[in-house]
């Protein structure tokens, strides 16, 4: 007999704590398989942000540090620049990065710090109970927007687009957790952010659109759906910065 | 063989960290601290050393704890109204015991307040302004010389107990120029590869994780329990005070920081123009403080008086740890105001046959 599939040695045996058709353990499994495939588990640390995923430094089976609400990226670069060989990712919800941590992931991706965001997008704060993110689209329904939301709260903020204005920076692209093409891609992708730190061309993130069918109320099979009819829509997919093979560091 | 220059206090601070072996830098832009960053910014890269300008004191601290979570001997610095940003990092890397050394200028206060010396953060410091039962051992020089040798000291406390360890002095002693010794050798390593996260799991066998967040009740009260015997421990070794005038009973005045350098001045002019023989206690530390050693010093005394350059936040914790039957007076100011030797030595004066003068504590 000979094993055909197994578990991937990038994740720990902890049990997840995500909910029942939530998307983070496939993103999980994705970012782990990248770090087993690509031979860099014994040189990586994991930055666990503050949302859902808080628990990250349980899952991934790498040396980890949990991070305060948005300062993953902070945390990141600290590490980062004491040991410029490992490896350095953060793992941040939309709350986490795009609200609180704003600031960070703005001038961490400006300072091209050689470290890759893992970025995963659910329009929500799902971990306090599905509270209006900045993320959040138009009408949607949130337990802070519970007529929809309206522009006087914001539009939609595209921390893709936005960070992919600099120049010098690695790599952006935006995919999904919605089927298994998109998810395959999403592992294409999340491997090119992580070959760009390996061969330090500096700072990569990859935006995974990801559904909270807890928090927004849906059954699992009709959020996949909604990731892809509807956030799409705000969220467009696409390599928002490649810039090639040159060594930044 | 030692090596003597002639620098700004902060200057000197920046140098002395660079020497003692401090393996990267992060700082933000505030005055009165801005020429320890300036010079960081040179001698760190010059010395292979890591210097990153923050966005934010948010940001600067967060680097601290990533770094020193990942077994770097690593040091911030900022001011007042900064610091009072970095106090949820400062918790943070007490939670996670990491060991790290904050420098902390202190201008005037509340709010924007002024670019002039106060001691108005000793709350801030003693206290702190983040969440949970933490402590960070705070070391108070009054010279630029006592400056330096704090920031050895407190790279050692911060290693020896994983704990932070910040040097409080104020805008005075920053800006003001002195020769000073500057230490030659970087201070002895301590082993971190038990807990630091560098990313080394399969060859250590185990993984390191910097972590403070216990969501199982009876896991983070051990963790406080733990956290509790540690901060015990520090305030049995590490608790200090100079009486600068061993041979005085009659009298102390209790001060830190410049306060505690204008008071030696006051107790001598106390004592040759009053002949009243009053000493000088200084606290060298504010965390722990030096509750035992005081209540010795005073022993006896009908008066002590304290001095501050901020509205009685010393006194008060004075009046509740001495616990004697001396008569505690105060004197201070705030705002930017040096306290004078003037003010001491009459604070003293009306103050010692038991006036009580108005305060809000």
């Amino acid at each position: 007999m000979s094993i055909v599939f197994k578990k991937t040695t990038g994740l720990t045996d902890k049990p997840f704590s995500y909910c029942p058709g939530c998307t983070h353990g496939i993103i999980h499994r994705l970012v782990a398989e990248v770090l087993e495939e690509l031979n860099i588990l014994d040189r990586t640390i994991t930055i666990a942000s503050v949302g859902c995923s808080v628990f990250a430094y349980d899952y991934f089976n790498t040396d980890a540090l949990q991070a305060p609400h948005g300062r993953a990226p902070a945390v990141a670069t600290g590490v980062k620049r004491m040991h410029p060989e490992k490896i350095v990712f953060t793992y941040q919800g939309d709350g986490d990065l795009a609200s609180i941590g704003a600031a960070e992931i703005i001038h961490a991706a400006n300072r091209n710090e050689n470290i890759t965001v893992i970025f995963v997008n659910n329009a929500i704060y799902g971990m306090t109970g599905g509270q209006m993110a900045p993320t959040t689209l138009p009408n949607q329904v949130t337990t802070t927007t519970p007529l929809g939301r309206e522009i006087i709260t914001g539009a939609p903020i595209k921390m893709s687009e936005m960070i992919a204005t600099m120049d010098h920076i690695a790599y952006v692209e935006r995919c999904m957790a919605a089927d298994g093409p998109s998810i395959m891609k999403t592992k294409r992708a999340i491997r090119k952010a992580f070959e760009c730190q390996i061969n330090q061309e500096g700072f990569s993130m990859v935006e995974v659109l990801s559904s909270c069918n807890i928090g927004w109320k849906m059954s699992p099979v009709d959020s996949l759906s909604y990731i892809k009819n509807t956030m799409t829509q705000t969220f467009p997919l696409g390599v928002f910065k490649e810039r090639k093979h040159e060594t930044n560091h | 063989m030692s090596q003597v220059e002639f620098l700004k206090g902060n200057e000197a601070i920046a140098k002395a960290a660079m020497l003692y072996g401090i393996d990267a830098f992060f700082g933000y832009p505030i005055t009165p601290q801005n020429e320890l960053i300036e010079t960081m910014s040179h001698v760190m890269p010059a010395n292979h050393r890591v210097f990153v300008q923050a966005e934010s004191e948010v940001a600067a601290i967060n680097m601290v704890y990533g770094a020193a979570g990942a077994g770097g001997r690593v040091m911030t610095s900022s001011s007042s109204v900064g610091i009072a940003l970095k106090q949820e990092g400062i918790s943070y890397c007490a939670g996670a015991e990491l060991p790290c050394v904050i420098v902390s200028v202190s201008r005037s206060g509340p709010g924007l307040g002024g670019i002039l010396p106060a001691q108005s953060d000793y709350h801030q410091s003693v206290y702190g302004g983040g969440n949970g039962d933490y402590r960070v051992i705070v070391l108070a020089p009054a010279s630029v010389q006592e400056a330096v040798d704090d920031v050895g000291k407190a790279i050692q406390l911060a290693e020896k107990y994983r704990n932070p360890a910040m040097v409080l002095l104020d805008g005075a002693i920053a800006q003001m120029m002195a020769s000073v010794v500057l230490p030659t050798q970087p201070l002895p390593r301590v082993d971190t590869t038990t807990w630091a996260a560098t990313g080394d799991f399969k060859t250590r066998g185990t993984r390191n994780v910097i972590n403070s967040l216990y969501l199982d009740p009876a896991k983070l009260y051990a963790h406080n329990q733990h956290l509790q015997a540690k901060y015990r421990e520090i305030a049995k070794n590490e608790a200090l005070l100079v009486d600068h005038h061993p041979d005085h009973h009659d009298g102390a005045i209790i001060a830190y920081g410049t306060s505690a350098k204008i008071a030696i001045g006051a107790a001598q002019r106390l004592k040759e123009e009053h002949r009243i023989k009053v000493k000088c206690i200084q606290l060298r530390t504010l965390w722990p403080f030096p509750k035992q050693a005081l209540r010795e010093a005073i022993k006896g005394m009908p008066f002590a008086l304290v001095a501050e350059m901020s509205m009685g936040q010393l006194f008060q914790d004075v009046l509740a740890f001495t616990r004697s039957d001396t008569i505690i007076g105060y004197v201070g100011k705030a705002g930017g105001e040096i306290i004078t030797s003037d003010d001491i030595v009459n604070g003293y004066l009306q103050q010692m046959g038991g006036e009580q003068i108005e305060h809000s504590v």
